[in-house]
């Protein structure tokens, strides 16, 4: 039964240094403030999983908080590459990183067996793709029916899954909307799942019937953080902040300047600051 | 190309676009694909349905997205749907026609690299990775490709195979087990291509207005054959150029405007 509590409690319950944890969102509801809090309570030595690690990643990763990372695109998507993590690859800044690298597919694919209980996914990828070259864990599986060799992948099984989502109703259950990408299938794939929410509703009663909608007994804990997914968005509420990404590019670029931000904006900060940095983002919603 | 009044990056976006049908059903990569799919829809292709990784299915931006899963994609889509649902029964499942990408390197087989420059374990730069590319390459019915050219860009031997094209080029792809055509044209910013039936190597069949043998070939890293029937790409219409023009300019609004 999930338990409303402050993001702080939340985070100091669920995430514990080493753990392997999915901040997940599909360029859409990235549970920014979940992390930020993470930030701030230090954790180490974590392996990070996300279809497409984009700028938190880069922050945790820069950050000193990141032991390995699973993912299948790590860019700032439209803009360009993830200049700490690339700093950690290359240069091993402030750490090394240990990656391991996959397409879309496999990960949609990893998660999908998470949630439902199996230990890999198997499906028709990495035809002559040169990441089966450099990743152990892409391998193959022969169908018993018809004898086609398939690709064979761990599934993800995360200690403790963050998303952000749109609403929770009174009773914890929460409704996600829009670009859903794999928020459920990374709650389902969880120990442990952590929602951030931009509000609470008295029921669901007006939501479509087919609604994307985790009941309350699949989520550990529903934290109520108004503009949590900056500067991601959350559909109907607030937009994208394209201008935050691009303006990324130049602070991450530079050691200094990335740990001066990360200060003033994150460890300065508290996740209350998330309402104030969408105000301007609510018109088009 | 001084006296014309188009740029070569806009001839480019614009011959991508005529590539597309009405018909199609369509994988839409991000950056340049994005822009050149778009102005498909908004002018011969009006009913082409532009799919984007992020799940929705049938979109209809009135701007270009900065990512694939800007909110507008999901508010003019026909349906949005999970991402494992995109990747499961809808690619996989063989319902794509067209897979439209862009590439960091590229070589005359259609094979692409977005993975590293170099090593991959100590690579000289780390690139973004292949996101949806590996499976898009295998499982769409054929392969748009869409580049700037450079020596850089345009090589010989590239560093990783993110996503497979046609390999050393014959019936490579067949002897994997794929059924689908893989890339079947390259448009760059001087000059369309198609892979030769039997080699499969890349072949330039027109020239875009004003450019040369010469400027293809020094902007190239493998020895460059044009075809015997080597004709000019037809110069972009003022609908085609005044759509284009439109739309990059709705988009940088929107983007730059975010924060203001």
């Amino acid at each position: 039964m999930a338990k409303f509590q402050p993001l702080k409690d939340a985070v100091a319950e669920n995430l514990k240094d080493g753990d392997v944890v999915a901040f997940e969102g599909f360029t859409h509801l990235i549970p920014h403030a979940a992390a930020h809090e993470a930030i701030r309570q230090g954790r180490k030595d974590l392996t990070l999983i996300r279809m497409t690690p984009d700028l938190v990643y880069d922050q945790m990763v820069g950050m000193g908080m990141v032991r390995k990372m699973i993912f299948s695109y790590a860019g700032n998507p439209g803009v360009g590459l993830l200049r700490r993590v690339r700093d950690a690859v290359e240069n091993s800044w402030p750490q090394a990183l240990e990656i391991e690298e996959h397409s879309h597919a496999a990960m949609a694919n990893a998660y999908e067996a998470g949630a439902a209980g199996l230990p890999f996914a198997t499906f028709r990828g990495y035809k002559g793709a040169g990441l089966k070259e450099v990743n152990d864990n892409i391998r193959e599986v022969t169908c018993p029916f018809t004898g086609e060799v398939l690709a064979a992948v761990p599934s993800v099984r995360p200690d403790v899954t963050f998303i952000h989502a749109q609403k929770a109703n009174k009773r914890g259950d929460i409704l996600v909307e829009g670009i859903i990408g794999v928020q459920k299938e990374a709650v389902l794939a969880a120990k442990r799942a952590v929602v951030t929410v931009e509000e609470v509703v008295d029921n669901f009663d007006d939501v479509h019937l087919n609604a994307c909608v985790l009941p309350n007994w699949a989520v550990s804990s529903v934290c109520v953080v108004p503009g949590g997914a900056h500067p991601s968005y959350a559909h109907g509420y607030y937009i994208r902040d394209n201008a935050a990404y691009i303006d990324w590019d130049k602070i991450a670029t530079d050691r200094a300047r990335f740990t001066d931000w990360m200060k003033e904006n994150v460890l300065d900060q508290d996740e209350t600051v998330f309402e104030t940095r969408v105000q301007k983002l609510k018109g088009d919603a | 190309m001084s006296d014309l009044d188009f740029t070569a990056d806009e001839m480019m976006t614009i011959a991508a676009a005529r590539a597309l049908s009405n018909d199609d059903i369509c994988f839409v990569g991000i950056g340049a694909p994005s822009a050149a799919c778009n102005v498909a829809r908004l002018t011969h292709a009006p009913d082409i349905t532009l799919i984007y990784e992020s799940g929705t299915i049938g979109t209809a931006p009135d701007v270009l997205p900065l990512s694939i899963g800007d909110g507008e994609l999901c508010d003019t889509a026909v349906t949005t749907v999970s991402v494992p649902e995109m990747f499961r029964y809808w690619l996989q499942g063989g319902r794509v026609s067209v897979g439209f990408l862009g590439a960091a390197q590229l070589d005359k087989f259609g094979n692409i690299n977005t993975t590293v420059i170099g090593d991959y374990d100590n690579p000289k730069t780390r690139l973004p990775g292949g996101g949806g590319a590996p499976e898009i390459a295998s499982s769409c019915g054929e392969i748009f490709i869409t580049m700037k050219q450079s020596l850089r860009g345009m090589v010989d031997k590239i560093d990783f195979f993110t996503s497979f094209g046609h390999g050393t080029g014959g019936d490579d792809r067949e002897k994997l087990g794929m059924t689908t055509k893989g890339p079947t044209l390259l448009i760059t910013d001087l000059a369309v291509w198609r892979p030769d039936p039997e080699t499969k190597e890349f072949v330039v069949r027109s020239l875009h207005p004003g450019v040369t043998r010469e400027q293809v070939q020094e902007t190239c890293g493998w020895t460059v054959i044009f075809a015997d029937d080597l004709t000019e790409t037809p110069v972009p219409t003022e609908l085609e150029l005044t759509t284009l023009r439109d739309l990059k300019a709705r988009t940088k609004a929107a983007h730059e405007g975010a924060a203001a």
